[in-house]
């Protein structure tokens, strides 16, 4: 990041979503004396039947958390914007079987680049967003840093991030433990301080998952068996259950619980087995297309480092080898329970978030797990 | 940088003789107009005296203004009371696409209630025709309700004519004056209105404040139960300082009223060639001889409204894009849409500049430079 400018003179635009996470980055932020503008941006209409819209309400925090600031706050709206790129993708993604994650596309597509766009026309000079991530500049370029509160980190989320987003943002939470992010909002008192965390995906919210995804696709039930082909019941449709998933199988009877293990799509049936630690939900390697990287640095062909197949795992360690059209094979040094194809796998050396893809194809012993997708 | 407001169609700074009308009234005359002491009385004979200045100031009868709490009240009142005063007569009403909402909304909720609502059309300039109104007219309609000028883009509707026109017919008629009040001279019995509705905080008086002008003889359900205020048209005690310094805003703004046009019409001219002289690609919107003179609503090719507006609050220049919004919700006005057409580029590239008191020509000079540059800036 260059600081050129004395922070008066610096314009950041936060991104405020009515929580308390970026209500205390623009607080930090204006202490801190950069010229703060806060936007919420409106992505999603989930009006009810009674008018009521979980955005309105979260604007309504947002007005109140910038007053306490003082800062002025507009708001955006990228409906169009975020039903063209993130949820098609979203739903494209179901019908070929696989699990996707739209907060990747999201960020990708919407938060750090529609937003980041409308930002720099307001004449910003940083976008900044309540993530617990960091960004450090190195030589030159921004590297994208783990955040300090590792239960919390979202690089997860931020792994699509080019150099060109990054070298324009800001994480004012970053370095901070969710804890402490509530007590200082507490001390502020800021309107959010005691606000509970959002949890699911943004545009489904605490509603039901099933419920909402029957509305835009149709649901084809079929049988529900095992790897030897014996029936166990019916599924609802294949696109609501994930690999490894234990609830909602609805198997009765004594034994050990039951799980997902794959999908066979041309059948229509889910596979499922006993055992949290059944052999088949186990891998060892795995493809990946879409592949970036957060530096302009070339990457070695192939090269060693940690990898995160779904959110809050612990690092596994890989050897990556990139492979043409931004493909990459990824070969993990210890089995991996449950890859899931469509969700991203991210690339970390040490504290640096270094990219990553999609998960494409899961393999064990060099064959394709053909029944994960 | 000084700020420079033209959002006077959104609401409008309260006169210093007003504020003072309203601090005094409320040392003064606090009692309750219902009340039989002299306190009381007191407050009852200035909220008399009051209510005849609104009354004189559309050529009413001081028994034909009911007080209310403002501009979406009397809209309200006028549209649910007749149609629950005339279900027996019929069950269908007239309106237009271009309403403000606190009369769109209220006659959707009608609908929703089985009355059936007719909604014309305009053409591209914003105005409805007599035509369409006529065609629409049935025997079982009891309400027509059409603005006099619009808040969006101040096109004047031919309120006369409707009314000459419903001369020969049974149906109630309704205009909402309060775009138009206090720049646009109005008799109700020129404009052949049965109900009128007017608010305060756009002439420079308080917020919280307005009325309906009844004909004598109207038929109105009240939609307020209570005490006998408003001969139980509208109970609830008067809001007596609100009354009061209505009345005063009344006063100025009818003594004020030619002077006004003059300036605002200026005021326009000065905006328009100036962005002519800069080369922007733009359109003013709304009907040229049949608008308001205190609103510029302008296309500028090649924007787009949400950084538009950001970026002139940012330069210091107040204005806005039509109705207010809410929570990052850009449902594109419903004016331009039906002026336009649901893809007009119109939608998505048009503010709003309104003009009022204290607005010096000086400042239109600045607000047109710093709407140049942000264009500019923009557009690139």
């Amino acid at each position: 990041m260059q600081q050129l400018k004395s922070p008066a003179e610096t314009r950041v635009v936060v991104g405020m979503s009515g929580g308390v996470d970026s209500s205390v980055a623009a607080h930090l932020l204006k202490q801190q004396g950069y010229d703060v503008i806060g936007i919420f941006m409106k992505n999603w209409d989930d009006t009810d039947e009674n008018g009521v819209c979980t955005a309105t309400e979260d604007y309504d925090d947002v007005i109140k958390v910038c007053n306490q600031i003082g800062i002025p706050y507009y708001a955006v709206n990228f409906e169009k914007q975020y039903w063209d790129k993130v949820f098609t993708y979203f739903l494209e993604e179901y019908k070929a079987g696989r699990t996707p994650n739209p907060d990747v596309m999201c960020n990708k597509e919407i938060k750090f680049k529609a937003f980041l766009e409308h930002a720099i026309s307001l004449g910003a000079d940083y976008l900044a967003t309540g993530h617990y991530a960091q960004v450090k500049e190195v030589n030159g370029e921004t590297q994208l840093l783990r955040g300090h509160d590792n239960n919390k980190d979202q690089t997860y989320f931020l792994n699509q991030l080019s150099q060109d987003q990054l070298s324009k943002v800001m994480f004012p939470i970053g370095h901070l433990e969710k804890k402490l992010v509530r007590e200082i909002a507490t001390e502020a008192g800021l309107a959010t301080a005691a606000k509970k965390d959002s949890t699911g995906i943004c545009f489904i919210g605490e509603r039901n998952f099933k419920e909402f995804l029957s509305q835009y696709l149709p649901a084809q039930p079929g049988e529900m068996v095992t790897m030897d082909g014996v029936k166990m019941g019916r599924h609802d449709g294949l696109m609501y259950y994930t690999i490894g998933q234990r609830q909602g199988l609805g198997i009765g009877g004594a034994g050990d619980p039951w799980f997902v293990l794959g999908k066979n799509l041309e059948s229509n049936e889910l596979l499922v087995g006993q055992n949290i630690h059944h052999e088949a939900l186990f891998s060892d390697q795995l493809t990946a297309v879409n592949m970036s990287f957060t530096t302009n640095t070339p990457k070695a062909k192939t090269f060693s480092c940690t990898a995160k197949f779904r959110y809050r795992q612990a690092d596994i360690k890989v050897d990556v080898e990139l492979t043409e059209n931004d493909g990459a094979i990824i070969t993990f040094a210890e089995p991996v329970r449950a890859i899931t194809p469509g969700q991203a796998v991210v690339l970390y050396d040490g504290e640096v978030c270094l990219g990553g893809g999609t998960i494409d194809e899961v393999m064990k012993h060099g064959k394709k797990l053909t029944y994960v997708g | 940088m000084n700020r420079i407001y033209l959002d006077h169609a959104a609401t409008s700074p309260v006169h210093p003789k007003v504020i003072e009308k309203l601090v005094i009234t409320m040392e003064q005359d606090f009692g309750n107009p219902s009340s039989i002491h002299a306190t009381g009385r007191d407050a009852r004979k200035q909220l008399d005296k009051a209510r005849d200045r609104l009354a004189a100031s559309i050529g009413a009868n001081d028994h034909e203004i009911v007080m209310t709490s403002g501009g979406t009240e009397a809209d309200n009142l006028a549209i649910f009371g007749t149609a629950y005063a005339r279900r027996k007569d019929g069950n269908h009403i007239i309106t237009s696409q271009i309403e403000h909402h606190a009369v769109l909304h209220a006659c959707e909720k009608l609908e929703k209630e089985g009355f059936d609502v007719t909604y014309l059309p305009v053409n591209e300039h914003g105005r409805i025709s007599i035509e369409d109104v006529k065609q629409a007219l049935r025997d079982d309609t009891i309400l027509v309700t059409i603005m006099l000028g619009n808040n969006e883009v101040g096109a004047i509707q031919p309120i006369r004519e409707i009314g000459e026109l419903l001369q020969e017919h049974s149906a109630t008629f309704h205009t909402d004056a309060v775009q138009a009040y206090g720049l646009l001279p109005i008799s109700v019995d020129e404009l052949k209105v049965d109900l009128l509705s007017v608010s305060s905080h756009k002439i420079n008086g308080p917020k919280g404040i307005g009325f309906m002008y009844q004909r004598k003889g109207t038929r109105l359900n009240p939609q307020t139960f209570g005490g006998q205020q408003e001969r139980k048209r509208r109970a609830g005690t008067e809001n007596v300082p609100g009354v009061l310094a209505f009345a005063e805003a009344v006063s100025i703004s009818q003594q004020t009223m030619v002077k006004k046009r003059k300036l605002y019409e200026q005021f326009k001219e000065t905006m328009v060639s100036t962005w002519t002289q800069e080369d922007l690609a733009f359109e003013v919107n709304g009907d040229e001889k049949y608008t308001l003179p205190h609103i510029l609503n302008v296309s500028f090719k090649g924007t787009d409204v949400e950084s538009l507006l950001v970026n002139l609050d940012m330069a210091g220049l107040s204005v806005s894009s039509g109705s207010a919004c809410t929570a990052g919700s850009i449902d594109p006005s419903h004016v331009l849409v039906a002026m336009f057409g649901e893809k007009a580029n119109q939608l998505r590239n048009s503010i709003r500049f309104s003009f009022g008191y204290g607005v010096t020509l000086e400042d239109i000079h600045l607000a047109a430079q710093r709407t140049t540059d942000v264009v500019k800036r923009l557009v690139k």
